[in-house]
């Protein structure tokens, strides 16, 4: 029953949304610290992902599982875009925003725009195909994939630090409304916390943006002797 | 005062519709919205159209049948209030208005400014109620309420079911309207035996009624003229999971 | 006109019990076989609807309005009168009854408003189970406030939204019954005639608002609750579309029409500021605690209040009734008013306003506290003038309000026609020539849930001859005396609006049938009524169609009934040769204006049957009589 209601339902699928928003925010967060070893060095960075893929049940359930979430959201998302749609297919002439921000208004675009990024991503630092050189390959002196040099000749390329920047910023606006959103739709808001979740929200998609952009930007200015 | 009307015509519920600028001159500033309507209406049948046809019954904010879109605005540029309620001070001489009706697949337009929002009443039919049949009733006394309680239950209570907050939501959500009436009887004593089937029943015809879902983005809550406030669906979502966890198949 | 109240023998107290008991009783099996139909959804019609449909009737509800939730009953602020004695006041079914009866100034029947008042314990506890939110203590039991005419707390309230609580209350049962198929409810939708067979009430013909699809619908009863008739006068606290037109045409087709000159005129509304003025909007009566109403004593003095010294200011009501002063009852007060105005000493636009004054309460109170009392009047106040009362005085004048007249109905609420009832406002039945506040909710409730219910199983179990069917020619003949009523409206094609019309009428009932009546003013007023109907009959313009939503069409339907009606009203009061409640004649008054009442020769209802186009009705008479309370002059010096 609660399967059917969660799936069918226009209240179930935002239940949806916002678990997977909230586990994937959680991703998100503990790959920023991961993603900050590189701060620490080569030696630091390259360990850290053997550790990461050490044991392939785990890394594969967890990239499975990731992969899941996403198709979730994504999922719940396109549903209920399509619904939304048709359910409000006109415009106002004259329309106006009516209090609401423009985050709130544009989930579905900085979503698909952070789906484009996470698959050019993975297409770029996994699987390494694009922009694909030989830099990408290299392995370090104790033979582990040399993640270290790939991040940072990565990251010398203004494009790609241009288009990681936009793109976190992207997905930092989608929290900055997807975070609270996710509070009034778990039915965790009420007339004392709903404000704090607002600024709940808003500071901590800050923070992840600059969390995030701090590492392109750092190597492209070489603020650290990388 | 002056104003140009840029109004939406529209023959009927299948004819497409378009706009159409009528003057309306010498206004009084404290006349309302809709007695510019009235007096537009009157030169219009003295010149042998049609007049514009607009929803409207008691003219102090409290039915909910009045229902234009104002530059924009459902119900006007003023907060908490209703159509019926706006006064043409709030405007500049001389300005256009762009009048539309209330927006929204599920309230289908029947003639110009004129919608159809029975969806809303189908929802209610579906449990927007606590069954007690005339006569069945304790003392009203033997359940005291607090205060409080009592308070909030006719915060939500007080919604007048216009439609508003489908019609400025962008995803024309009827979230608000039915978490008012899931908050007002589940707050209280009398709603705890119907709390569960209550939502379940009233969130699946909101669904049927092809109503979309809520992205919070509150644009409804700004619209209200009764000061609903979006908490209440946050309300309604915990409402909905708690009564889905507590679902069993029901025995025929 | 046969004319029986079916008033049941025995001890008043005794009377609802034991009739109860005789009526009888459709089996409940049947109970679904029984088509009934219920026009109006307000508290009257939606709480009968309800009840009817819980009992196990088939019932069909209709009502003109998008949804049955937007009766006018949503419009009531104040609250509901209920003799649950709460406050230990020493209220009972007795004061109650008591009150109702004097505050009407002698002119109800006592064995409906015993009953009404028996009955209101239970509506407030039916009420408060459906999930209205009444006031509270913070011990969590009911809270009263008082309201004018009664010396003891018993009414009940929902903030200043007490009509619209109630309402959602009526309606949320109301939906529950429809979403359980037992109710075909029909929004948008409008009676036009009533269908008579063999003289019984058998169906109703309707149009459809949106389609205007014309159709006759058939029943083993009919039920009325469509409201009062107050927009006759054009500005009144009423919703635009509240209208006669349901029981003006059970009227012409035969039944009595009781006190129709009787309106109530509530005296602290926001005064007219202009001719494009669509509605008058009331504010509660509560302001009168500590607001002073005054006028300049100066005639045309047109200087801003605050200009005008204290020496140059009456305080009418003050001087005039020093014991209640401010609080004088609404009809006292009004006339007043009016009497300020008449003499040219009116204020704002028009000269047709009075000053209602919190400067004293502000200097004595202090703003916040005042803020808290009225606070959201004020700011009612503010939107619809722009002015703030803070600041300068309220203006004030009365509006039309109420109306006690209506459909003639017996004890068990049925008409002289048999299967017609009638309920809620649009019936004569409890508040005689002036309803007390507080008890139109309360008589709305009490008809449809506590009385119909048993009343109409006694008709429908008397009278078992099988249900016509829409084809009988008795249908169709009303059925086509309403098209070519509304063909003849829309060929007319004349140089006037609809509201053209509806503006010239309700001033000449609001000067010549309004506050104050004489003879002269009546007669003259007939006339003017009568000419202006000629006139609507070949100058009407009614744009549109009739085969869509045309809103000027339904308007011009709803005031020709009112130009017929407006004719009445005149005749009746200028047949009450006595000044009583809400009808004061010029001619009964005593020296200081005071209502002289005739109880030798009009302590009756009287009613009137319909004769024919332009024919002159009869007027008939219930006596009434009184065998618990005496009759006494009502004073407020
Ligand atoms: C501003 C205001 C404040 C008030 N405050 C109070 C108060 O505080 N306390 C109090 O006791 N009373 C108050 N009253 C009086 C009270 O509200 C009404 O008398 C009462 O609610 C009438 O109820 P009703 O059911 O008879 O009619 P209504 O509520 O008017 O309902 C009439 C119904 O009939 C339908 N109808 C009418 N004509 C037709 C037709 N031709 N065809 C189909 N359907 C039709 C309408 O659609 C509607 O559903 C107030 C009244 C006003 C105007
Ligand atoms: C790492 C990736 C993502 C994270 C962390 C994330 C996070 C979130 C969160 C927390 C919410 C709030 C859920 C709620 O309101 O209950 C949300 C909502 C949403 N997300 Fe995502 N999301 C991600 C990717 C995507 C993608 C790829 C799409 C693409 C289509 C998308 C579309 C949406 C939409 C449409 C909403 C609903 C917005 C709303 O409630 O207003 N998201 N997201
Ligand atoms: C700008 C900051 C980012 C940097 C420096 C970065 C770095 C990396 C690196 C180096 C890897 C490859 C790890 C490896 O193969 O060993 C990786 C994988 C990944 N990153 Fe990022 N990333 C960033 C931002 C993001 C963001 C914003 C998201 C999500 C929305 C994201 C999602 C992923 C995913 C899904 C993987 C694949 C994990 C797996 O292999 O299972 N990354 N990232
Ligand atoms: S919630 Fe507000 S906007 Fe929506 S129907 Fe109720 S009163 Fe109107
Ligand atoms: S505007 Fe719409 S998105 Fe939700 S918060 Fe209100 S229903
Ligand atoms: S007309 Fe009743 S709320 Fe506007």
């Amino acid at each position: 029953m609660i399967l059917k209601r969660l799936f069918h339902s226009t209240i179930g699928k935002k239940i949806i949304m916002a678990v997977t928003g909230l586990l994937l925010f959680g991703f998100v967060i503990i790959h920023m610290l991961g993603n900050w070893q590189v701060f620490s060095g080569s030696e630091a960075l390259n360990e850290y992902a053997v550790l990461l893929k050490s044991k392939a049940a785990i890394l594969w359930g967890f990239r499975f599982g990731l992969l899941g979430l996403v198709i979730l959201h994504i999922w719940a998302a396109i549903t209920l875009t399509l619904a939304n749609r048709a359910a409000a297919p006109e415009k106002y002439a004259d329309a106006k925003s009516l209090g609401t921000t423009w985050a709130s208004r544009t989930m579905t675009f900085s979503g698909v725009v952070v789906l484009g990024f996470i698959i050019f991503h993975i297409l770029h630092f996994t699987v390494r195909t694009i922009p694909g050189s030989p830099e990408y390959f290299q392995h370090d002196e104790k033979g582990r994939h040399d993640v270290y040099a790939m991040v940072v000749h990565a990251y010398r390329n203004p494009l790609i630090v241009t288009v990681y920047v936009v793109c976190v910023g992207l997905l930092c606006f989608h929290l900055s409304h997807g975070l609270q959103s996710m509070f009034r739709s778990l039915g965790l808001s009420d007339r004392r916390y709903l404000p704090l979740q607002i600024w709940f929200a808003r500071a901590f998609a800050a923070f992840i943006f600059l969390g995030m952009s701090a590492v392109p930007i750092s190597i492209f200015f070489n603020l650290k002797n990388f | 005062m002056n104003f140009k009307l840029k109004v939406w015509r529209q023959a009927d519920q299948n004819s497409s519709g378009s706009f159409e600028t009528y003057e309306a001159k010498d206004i009084n500033p404290n006349q309302s919205f809709m007695e510019v309507l009235d007096v537009v209406n009157d030169d219009l049948t003295k010149e042998g159209k049609e007049p514009i046809a607009f929803d409207h019954d008691c003219r102090e904010g409290i039915c909910g049948t009045c229902s234009c879109v104002i530059n924009g605005e459902p119900h006007g540029p003023e907060n908490k209030v209703t159509t019926c309620q706006v006064y043409m001070r709030s405007f500049k001489d001389g300005e256009t208005l762009t009048v539309e009706p209330f927006r929204a697949e599920p309230f289908p337009i029947l003639k110009d400014l004129v919608t159809d929002r029975t969806a809303f009443d189908k929802i209610i039919q579906a449990g927007g109620f606590i069954s007690v049949n005339a006569g069945q009733a304790p003392d009203a006394n033997a359940l005291p309420i607090g205060k409080e309680v009592a308070e909030l239950a006719f915060d939500a209570a007080h919604c007048i079911g216009c439609g508003a907050c489908v019609a400025a939501c962008k995803n024309s959500s009827a979230m608000l309207f039915v978490s008012a009436k899931v908050t007002h009887l589940g707050l209280l004593p009398q709603g705890q035996p119907e709390r569960n089937r209550r939502v379940l029943k009233m969130v699946d015809v909101m669904d049927a009624q092809g109503f979309g879902g809520c992205t919070n983005t509150g644009a409804c809550e700004v619209v209200c003229p009764k000061g609903i406030p979006v908490e209440f669906i946050s309300r309604l979502n915990r409402d909905y999971l708690a009564a889905s966890l507590a679902e069993r198949p029901e025995s025929e | 006109m046969k004319l029986d109240p079916k008033i049941p023998s025995g001890p008043l107290e005794k009377k609802w019990d034991s009739h109860r008991m005789n009526l009888k009783l459709v089996n409940p099996a049947n109970k679904r076989k029984y088509e009934v139909i219920v026009v109006g959804s307000g508290l009257g019609g939606g709480s009968a609807a309800a009840t009817l449909a819980e009992l196990g009737y088939s019932v069909k509800c209709f009502c003109f309005q998008d949804s049955p939730r937007r009766a006018h009953s949503i419009a009531a602020q104040g609250g509901i009168n209920a003799a649950k004695n709460y406050q230990n006041d020493g209220d009972s079914v007795q004061r109650l009854f008591y009150d109702t009866v004097k505050g009407g100034d002698f002119r109800a029947r006592e064995a409906n408003v015993y009953r009404l008042a028996q009955v209101s314990v239970n509506i407030i506890d039916q009420c408060a189970a459906q999930g209205v939110p009444f006031g509270r203590e913070y011990g969590g039991l009911l809270s009263n406030r008082s309201f004018g005419g009664a010396q003891v707390s018993r009414t009940f309230y929902s903030r200043g939204a007490t009509g619209q609580q109630l309402l959602v209350g009526a309606y949320s049962a109301l939906s529950r019954q429809i979403g359980l198929g037992k109710v075909q409810m029909f929004p948008r939708t409008e009676m036009l005639d009533l269908v008579l067979v063999n003289g019984h009430a058998k169906g109703i013909i309707t149009r459809n608002l949106v389609t205007g699809q014309i159709e006759t619908h058939m029943a083993d009863a009919v039920i009325l609750a469509t409201g009062g008739y107050g927009n006759v006068f054009y500005l009144s606290t009423y919703a635009r579309g509240s209208n006669a037109t349901a029981i003006w045409r059970a009227h012409k087709k035969g039944a009595g029409f009781a006190n129709p000159c009787f309106t109530q005129i509530h005296p602290t509304c926001i005064p007219v500021s202009g001719d494009y003025q669509s509605k008058l909007t009331l504010m509660s009566e509560s302001l009168r605690n500590d607001g002073r109403c005054w006028a300049p004593k100066k005639q045309g003095d047109t200087r801003p209040p605050h200009q005008i010294p204290e020496n140059e200011r009456d305080y009418y009501l003050e001087r005039m009734y020093p014991s209640f002063g401010n609080l004088a009852p609404r009809d006292i007060s009004s006339r007043a008013a009016k009497r300020v105005c008449d003499e040219g000493r009116g204020v704002g636009p028009g000269g047709l306003g009075v000053y209602l004054d919190f400067s004293e309460a502000i200097s004595r109170l202090g703003e916040p506290t005042v803020r808290q009392r009225y606070g959201n009047l004020f700011d009612m106040y503010h939107e619809i003038t722009g002015e703030s009362a803070y600041q300068q005085p309220m203006r004030i004048y009365p509006a039309i309000h109420y109306t006690m007249g209506g459909l003639w109905v017996d004890y068990n609420l049925m008409s002289n026609i048999p299967g017609l009832f009638v309920l809620g406002e649009a019936n004569f039945s409890d508040h005689g020539a002036n309803r007390l506040g507080a008890s139109a909710l309360m008589q709305g409730l009490a008809d449809g849930y506590f009385v119909i219910p048993y009343t109409i199983g006694d008709y429908l179990a008397n009278n078992k001859e099988k249900r016509p069917s829409v084809d009988c020619p008795e249908a169709k003949a009303a059925e086509s005396e309403v098209r070519d009523g509304i063909k003849h409206l829309l060929s007319i094609k004349g140089k006037k609006t609809v509201n053209d019309f509806h503006k010239q009428l309700g001033k000449i009932l609001w000067d010549h049938c309004g506050m104050a009546r004489n003879r002269e003013g009546l007669t003259q007023a007939i006339g003017q009524v009568q000419t202006l109907r000629e006139e609507f009959w070949k100058n009407v313009n009614v744009p549109g169609e009739s085969s869509n939503l045309n809103q000027s069409l339904e308007k011009a339907g709803r005031v020709a009934d009112f130009l017929e009606l407006g004719e009445l009203l005149c005749r009746d009061a200028l047949e009450r040769e006595e000044s009583c409640g809400c009808h004061l004649r010029e001619e009964y008054q005593t020296e200081e204006g005071e209502c002289q009442r005739n109880d030798e020769k009009f302590a009756h209802a009287a009613v009137w049957e319909y004769k024919g186009k332009n024919q002159t009705p009869v007027r008939h008479k219930e006596e009434l009589t009184y065998e618990q309370v005496h009759l006494t002059t009502r004073s407020y010096k």
